[in-house]
C-alpha cells in the first residue's frame, strides 16, 4: 500500500469528520444547553439538501442553494422550536425522543409529499468539479478539499461564537444554570430559540453541502443522526470542542478501519474471507471506539456531566 | 398505518356492489428510502389489472416501510383476516425471506416481482412460489458476460456487505473470466466512497463493477465522476433504473448496464405498456414497473383459466405463463424463475431525459444456476 494511498485516505477522513462535525455540533449544543435529545436534526440536514437542491434547479446557481439550505434550516428549526420543542424541555427524556421521532416521520412524509418519492439531482458547481493534482501527485477532488475548508471555517467561527461573544457567554452560562441566567435577565426563550436556529441552519448546510456528491432523498438524515449520536458521546455531551475532536476520530476512524482492516485480515487469512471479516469488522469500529472512550471517559473526551 | 383499498370494479365501472371473487395481497415498500421501488411496482401492477376491465378482483395494497417485521405482520393480517388468495408486492430479498416461506406453506400463491434470493430459488423453492422477475444473481452474471465480451480482464468489484450484496459479487464471479484487481464489501447504506475510490485508482484495475442498488449507487457515481477516474465502469440495472438516473445526471452517461427489461424492446406489449404509463403517471416506467405490470398479466392469465379456489389448475396455468410480456417470451425454469434473455443498455440522455439503451445481448435465455438443487 502506497504512502500516496494513505495520505488520500486521511484526507477521506478528514473529510468526512469535519462534516460530521457540522451535524453533531448542532446536536451537541441542543443537547448541552437545552438538555434535549432532538432525533429529528437528521430531518433538517435533509431539509436543508432538498432546500438546496430545490434552488439550484430553479436559479442554477450553488451559491444561491447554500443561502437557501442555512436559511430554510434555521427557519424550520425556528419553528419546530417554538411550536413543539419549546413544550419539551421540562419533560422526561422519553418523551422527547417519542416527539421528535414523530417529527422525523411528519418530515420525511411532508417531504415526500412536496417532492415526491425519487431522489433529487444536486450538483457540484463547475468550478469545484474534478480533481486538482496536490504536491506529491495526488489526485484530489476540489470540491472535498473545499469541503473540509468550509467545515474548519464553520468550527472556527462556532468557536469564536462561543468563546468570544456576548451570545456565547450566555449559551456558555445556559449550558450551566439555566435557572440562573433567566434570573438574570437574559430571555432564556429566545436564546433557546436562537440556539435551536443556529443547530438547524449547521444541519442544513451540512445536507446540501453533501448532498452535492451524495444522493438527496428522503430519509438520508437518520444515518447520519447517528453517527452525530455517537460522535457527541465520544466528545462529551454539550462540548463543542469535544465534537470537533469527535467528529474526527469518527470520520478517521469509519475511513481508515474500512480500507486497512481487511488488509491486515489478509495477512493471515485467505482473501475473501478476509475481506468479509474485515468489512464486518470496520463497520463496527466506531462503535468499538466509542465504548473504549466511554470505559476510559464515562463523560466523553470533553464531557463536563454524566 | 394508510391503508388502501382498492377494488378494480370501482376504478372501471364506478360501481361499489360488485362481488371480488379473486383477493390478492400486495406488500411492498411506499414509505422511506426504498419507496420508488414499491410505487413503481405498483403502479405498473395496478395499470394491468385496470387495463383488463376485470371487476371481480380486489387488490389490498399495504406499505411494509421496508421492515421484516411490519411485512410478516401485514402477511399474517392479509392471510388471517382479509383471507387473500394470492400474495405479491415485495421488493427486498430480507423482507422476501421473512414473508414467502411461511405464507407459501399456509396454501398460498406468492408472485414476486421483485425479490429473488437464491434460498427460494434451489432447495427452499415451492410449488406455490412463483419469481416473475430474475433470480438475485441473473443480472451480475450478465454483468460479467458482457465484462468478458468487452475485452476486460481486471475487475475491482465492489457491493454491500449483506447477503444480496455477496450474491452479486459471486454472480459476478461466476461468469467474469478475467483477474480481479480488487474485491471490496462496503457498509450497507453508505454515502461516501471516497475510500473505495482511492483504492480503484491505486488498484491498477482496467474497469469497475459495482451492486449499489438505490441511493448508495447515486453517491457512488457522482463521487466516482468527480474524483477523475476514467476507468469503464459496469454493473446490473439496479443503479441505473428511470427513477434515480435523473438525480445520477451526467455522471451515469454512458454507463454499461444489465437488465432483463428496456423500454426499447421491440414488442407490441412493451411498446403500448410504456406509452400508457407515461400517459397515466406523466414519468417513464422502471425495470420495477414492467416486473408489476408482469406480474398481473400473469396473474391474470392464469385466472382465465382457472380459479384460485383449484390450486392445483391454477398453479399450471401460472406455470404455462401464457400471458404477452413486456419482455417478449416469457417462462419459468423447472424451479419457476424466468429462463431469460437479459441484455446491456447503456445510459444515454433523450432530450433533457436521462434514459437507457440496448446495445446487445449479454446473456441470452440465460436460467439460474440453483435450479437443480429444486426439488419440487
Amino acid at each position: 500500500m502506497s504512502t500516496l494511498l494513505i495520505i488520500e485516505q486521511v484526507l477521506n477522513g478528514l473529510q468526512f469528520g469535519v462534516m460530521l462535525f457540522l451535524m453533531a455540533a448542532g446536536l451537541t449544543l441542543i443537547f448541552g444547553v437545552m438538555g434535549l435529545i432532538n432525533l429529528a436534526h437528521g430531518s433538517l440536514y435533509m431539509i436543508g439538501a432538498f432546500a438546496a437542491a430545490a434552488v439550484a434547479g430553479a436559479t442554477g446557481s450553488f451559491v444561491l442553494a447554500l443561502a437557501a439550505a442555512l436559511a430554510v434550516a434555521a427557519i424550520a428549526g425556528a419553528l419546530i422550536e417554538m411550536t413543539v420543542i419549546r413544550r419539551l424541555y421540562g419533560k422526561a427524556h422519553l418523551d422527547q425522543v417519542l416527539a421528535t421521532f414523530a417529527l422525523i416521520l411528519i418530515f420525511s412524509e411532508g417531504t415526500r409529499w412536496l417532492f415526491g418519492s425519487f431522489p433529487l439531482f444536486l450538483e457540484i458547481p463547475d468550478y469545484l468539479s474534478g480533481p486538482i493534482t496536490l504536491p506529491g501527485g495526488i489526485q484530489y477532488p476540489l470540491y472535498r478539499l473545499a469541503l473540509i475548508a468550509v467545515g474548519l471555517l464553520v468550527g472556527l467561527g462556532l468557536w469564536a461564537l462561543i468563546e468570544r461573544t456576548r451570545i456565547g457567554i450566555q449559551i456558555r452560562a445556559g449550558e450551566n444554570d439555566r435557572e440562573m441566567i433567566a434570573a438574570l435577565g437574559v430571555d432564556i426563550r429566545l436564546l433557546y430559540t436562537l440556539v435551536f436556529a443556529i443547530g438547524a441552519a449547521l444541519a442544513g448546510l451540512a445536507g446540501a453541502l453533501v448532498g452535492a456528491i451524495q444522493s438527496v432523498q428522503v430519509g438520508m438524515g437518520e444515518p447520519v443522526l447517528i453517527l452525530a449520536f455517537v460522535v457527541i458521546v465520544i466528545g462529551g455531551i454539550g462540548s463543542i470542542k469535544g465534537a470537533f475532536i469527535g467528529a474526527l476520530l469518527v470520520g478517521m476512524t469509519d475511513t481508515l478501519g474500512g480500507i486497512f482492516l481487511p488488509e491486515v485480515f489478509k495477512l493471515f487469512m485467505e482473501p475473501g474471507a478476509a475481506t468479509q471479516t474485515g468489512s464486518a469488522l470496520a463497520s463496527m469500529a466506531i462503535y468499538i471506539l466509542m465504548s473504549l472512550v466511554l470505559i476510559w471517559r464515562p463523560t466523553g473526551l470533553f464531557g463536563a456531566r454524566a | 398505518m394508510k391503508k388502501l383499498l382498492m377494488a378494480t370494479a370501482a376504478l372501471a365501472l364506478g360501481a361499489t356492489t360488485a362481488f371480488a371473487e379473486t383477493k390478492i395481497g400486495m406488500i411492498t415498500t411506499l414509505s422511506g428510502g426504498g419507496a420508488g421501488l414499491g410505487i413503481d411496482v405498483r403502479d405498473g401492477f395496478m395499470m394491468a389489472i385496470a387495463q383488463s376491465g376485470r371487476d371481480d378482483i380486489e387488490v389490498v395494497i399495504e406499505d411494509d416501510q421496508r421492515k421484516p417485521d411490519i411485512a410478516v405482520q401485514l402477511a399474517d393480517k392479509m392471510v388471517q383476516s382479509e383471507r387473500v388468495d394470492i400474495l405479491t408486492g415485495i421488493i427486498w430479498s430480507n423482507l422476501a425471506m421473512a414473508v414467502i416461506p411461511s405464507v407459501t406453506a399456509q396454501g398460498k400463491f406468492y408472485l414476486s416481482p421483485n425479490a429473488g434470493p437464491s434460498a427460494l430459488a434451489g432447495q427452499g423453492c415451492h410449488q406455490n412460489y412463483f419469481n416473475v422477475a430474475w433470480q438475485n444473481d441473473n443480472l451480475h452474471e450478465a454483468a460479467g458476460a458482457y465484462a468478458n465480451s468487452a475485452g476486460y480482464s481486471n475487475s475491482f468489484i465492489l457491493a454491500p456487505n449483506y447477503p444480496a450484496g455477496q450474491d452479486a459479487l459471486t454472480g459476478y464471479k461466476r461468469t467474469f473470466g478475467g483477474d480481479l484487481a480488487g474485491e471490496v464489501y462496503t457498509q450497507l447504506g453508505q454515502t461516501d466512497y471516497a475510500a473505495e475510490i482511492a483504492q480503484i485508482r491505486a488498484s491498477g484495475a482496467d474497469s469497475v463493477f459495482f451492486f449499489l442498488p438505490g441511493g448508495m449507487g447515486i453517491s457512488f457515481l457522482k463521487q466516482y465522476a468527480d474524483s477523475g477516474v476514467d476507468l469503464p465502469v459496469v454493473g446490473p440495472a439496479f443503479s441505473f433504473d428511470q427513477g434515480i438516473l435523473q438525480a445520477v445526471g451526467d455522471a451515469a452517461l454512458g454507463v454499461v448496464n444489465t437488465s432483463q427489461w428496456n423500454k426499447d424492446i421491440d414488442n407490441p406489449t412493451n411498446a403500448a405498456f410504456v406509452e400508457s404509463f407515461q400517459a397515466e403517471f406523466g414519468r417513464l416506467p422502471s425495470l420495477y414497473a414492467s416486473q408489476g405490470f408482469d406480474t398481473a398479466n400473469l396473474i391474470l392469465s392464469a385466472l382465465d383459466k382457472a380459479e384460485v379456489s383449484d390450486a392445483d389448475a391454477f398453479r399450471e396455468a401460472l406455470r404455462a405463463a401464457e400471458f404477452d410480456s413486456t419482455r417478449g417470451d416469457f417462462k419459468f425454469g423447472p424451479n419457476h424463475h424466468p429462463i431469460q434473455t437479459i441484455y446491456a443498455r447503456e445510459v444515454v440522455k433523450e432530450g433533457d431525459v436521462f434514459t437507457n439503451k440496448i446495445i446487445g445481448v449479454a446473456l441470452e435465455n440465460h436460467a439460474d444456476v440453483y435450479a437443480a438443487d429444486c426439488k419440487m
